[in-house]
């Protein structure tokens, strides 16, 4: 038999039949749910007099509509209460674990997955979320799902799905200084585009890969979907196994010795063979700033903006064009002119310690430019937030001018009260850069959390090597 | 989901190509937690001379007297007949639920988007492609006669008008055996609960720690 990739393995443990069309009835390990996507999934089962298959399969946390500020006094906005209201009593009910938005293991759902172990590798783990594809970085079939296929994943524990096209990209070589995970996946949708994954599942290989700490894979997993992919992952290595041990939902004892050796077959065979692969000089990589209204719409922190008059195809030049227009920017300015007023540290991109104690690093011993109204950094979970607040980052933050918030998707989308006004310009750590995404009107520039703290002191984007 | 074998049903025309799921209902009605209600904003904007919000109580709002659900012979109309590339846009669910909450439970047209179609099958609406003629000629028969019925039968896979002529229809067996047993994909799919029992058996021999959780 010819090798398999590792989506060929994680797919094929998961088959429950083949179903006469091509599709399969897939066996879903672990679902997230949480507040926004999930009412209706439960409103489903209730009218049809249904119950979650495997209760324990289930982990829940509100994140999309908590506050960032104090919320002890809980939601003030009625229809965020009523979500996260929601939530509460549908676990309730049918006795399914959730953190509450008190709860200090509360956070962004891709951030507390893989946090508690609940996420491992191996499974095959969705949530009504795009994002999903973050925990594919532990060697798992990870991806988003609607509120329909929510529901069905709940009352049967499986889903119809269609295989996927494989696609490697392989990434070698030493990153620059500076260079983050971030700024490979970046890199790699402003090479690809945002339609370069549909249809397939990515692979994320290469020596350069398989040195990221397995936070930074998971920055880079969390992108697939914005190139098109409604998965990605990383395949397990000893940086992987080393993440999982002793978390609270990890295997224990004799299951986690035959987990272990479980997890080290879920790789990819040397004989094995792509639909599609490509290949990235990591030497190629500079630090990244998005300029458009499309995450492909990047450019390295020393270049410029282009100018939609040097673009020959038309469909292209309109769209620069419009996105100039949009963003409030010239043609073939430098990036390095671009003055944001806001900054945002956070997001299930880039809101874990390792990216708070980055941003920190950049920040200690500066002061947040005069011209930025607001930067505000926001841990991806409440462990999150104990662990930097023990290694002192909370204070480097504020004392340069930031705000410490609570845990929360919060400005990543602006579901919450933490968003852009009309005109408002941000550098921000998120994954999406559309038209109104962080507050209607406002513009996004997506960074990594190194690139964020750089542009807060600098008052403009800055090469964070310069700082 | 209710099974569908025949409907007999008051027609409503709506004259217009490439309704999109917006039309159907607009976004500020998407932040519910349900999926029924939705029926009275159905074609809000259409609907309606005022700009709808959510919470309102819809039946103080002034109606638009020239929308085609607001005639009195419409009234309690089952059945929608539209014209091309019905359901455009987003894949939200919304739409379905707002057409199976006010009560139509058949959409005649000369296609639909793809999405919108499976969305339909899967909350309990038939979408019935017919020719481009069949349909117009339907329209001028509908505006012909107050009253207007038609007989939307799924077995015999045929739409039958006041005086007795068929138009045939097609459907896939997946998608009929569903409508007719009022299987939603899950029902479908429980149809296959022992093997997924089988799949769990076998799996947590090979795989026991994922059948035993830690943790919280
Ligand atoms: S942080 Fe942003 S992208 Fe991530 S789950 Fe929340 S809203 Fe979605």
């Amino acid at each position: 038999m010819a090798g398999r990739t590792l989506y060929d393995k994680l797919w094929d443990a998961h088959v429950v039949r083949e179903n006469e069309d091509g599709t399969a009835l897939l066996y879903i390990d672990r679902q997230l749910v949480h507040e926004v996507t999930s009412p209706q999934a439960f409103e489903g089962l209730r009218m049809a007099g249904r119950r979650p298959w495997r209760t324990d399969a289930n982990l829940a946390v509100a994140d999309h509509n908590v506050p960032t500020t104090d919320r002890r006094g809980g939601i003030a906005d009625p229809v965020s209460r009523l979500q996260v209201d929601t939530l509460d009593e549908n676990c309730a009910a049918y006795g399914i674990t959730e953190f509450a938005m008190n709860d200090p293991r509360q956070g962004i759902v891709h951030v507390i997955g893989p946090e508690q172990g609940a996420t491992q590798p191996g499974m095959t783990v969705v949530c009504g979320d795009s994002h999903t594809s973050t925990h594919g970085a532990l060697g798992a079939l990870a991806f988003g799902i609607g509120t329909s296929e929510v529901e069905h994943a709940l009352a049967t524990q499986t889903l119809i799905q269609a295989k996927s096209r494989r696609m490697l990209v392989e990434v070698n070589g030493t990153l620059p200084p500076g260079v983050t995970a971030k700024d490979i996946v970046l890199h790699v949708i402003g090479r690809i585009g945002t339609a370069g994954g549909t249809g397939y599942a990515i692979e994320f290989g290469g020596d350069t890969i398989r040195s990221l700490s397995v936070e930074g894979r998971m920055t880079v997993c969390n992108m697939s979907i914005e190139a098109g992919a409604r998965c990605g992952m990383v395949a397990v290595d000893d940086a992987t196994i080393e993440y999982m041990r002793g978390r609270p939902f990890a295997p224990q004892g004799d299951l986690w010795d035959q987990a272990v050796a479980y997890w080290r077959t879920l790789h990819t065979d040397p004989d094995a063979e792509f639909d599609r692969v490509v290949t990235i000089d990591a030497a190629d990589i500079r630090p990244q700033v998005s300029w458009g209204t499309s995450p492909e719409m990047v450019a390295p922190v020393d270049g410029r903006v282009p100018d939609p008059a040097e673009e020959a195809d038309e469909t292209r030049r309109e769209g620069i064009a419009r996105a100039l227009a949009y963003m409030g920017l010239e043609a073939g300015m430098p990036i390095g002119d671009i003055r944001p007023d806001k900054i945002f540290i956070g997001s299930c991109t880039n809101s874990r310690i390792e990216d708070l104690r980055a941003a920190a690093d950049v920040v200690r011993g500066h002061r947040v430019a005069d011209g930025i109204t607001l930067a505000m950094v926001v841990p991806g979970s409440g462990l999150v937030k104990q662990q930097a607040e023990a290694e002192g980052l909370d204070r480097v933050f504020v004392e340069a001018g930031f705000e410490w918030r609570e845990p929360g998707c919060s400005m990543c989308l602006a579901m919450n009260a933490d968003r852009l006004e009309p005109g408002e310009r941000c550098a921000a750590t998120s994954n999406r850069n559309f038209e109104g995404r962080q507050g209607q009107g406002g513009r996004t520039h997506l960074v990594s959390p190194a690139m964020a703290a750089a542009a807060a002191i600098a008052g403009r984007f800055t090469d964070v090597r310069s700082l | 989901m209710e099974p569908l074998k025949q409907i007999d049903g008051i027609v409503a025309p709506l004259d217009r190509a490439n309704v999109d799921t917006d039309a159907i209902i607009p976004k500020q009605f998407l932040k519910s937690i349900k999926r029924t209600g939705f029926g009275p904003n159905l074609f809000d904007e259409w609907r309606y001379l005022d700009h709808g919000e959510p919470g309102q109580d819809h039946s103080q709002r002034p109606l638009n007297p020239d929308f085609v659900l607001n005639q009195p012979r419409y009234e309690g109309a089952s059945i929608l007949l539209a014209r091309r590339n019905f359901g455009c846009g987003s894949s939200r669910e919304h739409a379905p639920w707002a057409l199976f909450d006010y009560g139509f439970r058949v959409v005649i047209a000369p296609s639909f988007a793809d999405i919108f179609f499976n969305n339909c099958t899967k909350n309990g609406i038939l979408p019935v492609v017919l020719p481009e003629e069949t349909v117009q000629k339907l329209f001028e028969e509908t505006a012909a006669e107050p009253g207007y019925r038609l007989t939307v039968d799924l077995p015999s896979q045929t739409v039958t008008t006041p005086s007795g002529e068929g138009f045939g229809f097609d459907i896939d067996a997946f998608r009929r055996h569903a409508l007719l047993n009022g299987l939603d994909e899950i029902g479908l799919t429980l149809e296959h609960a022992d093997e997924i029992r089988a799949y769990e058996a076998r799996r947590a021999r090979e795989a026991p720690w994922l059948f035993t959780r830690s943790g919280a």
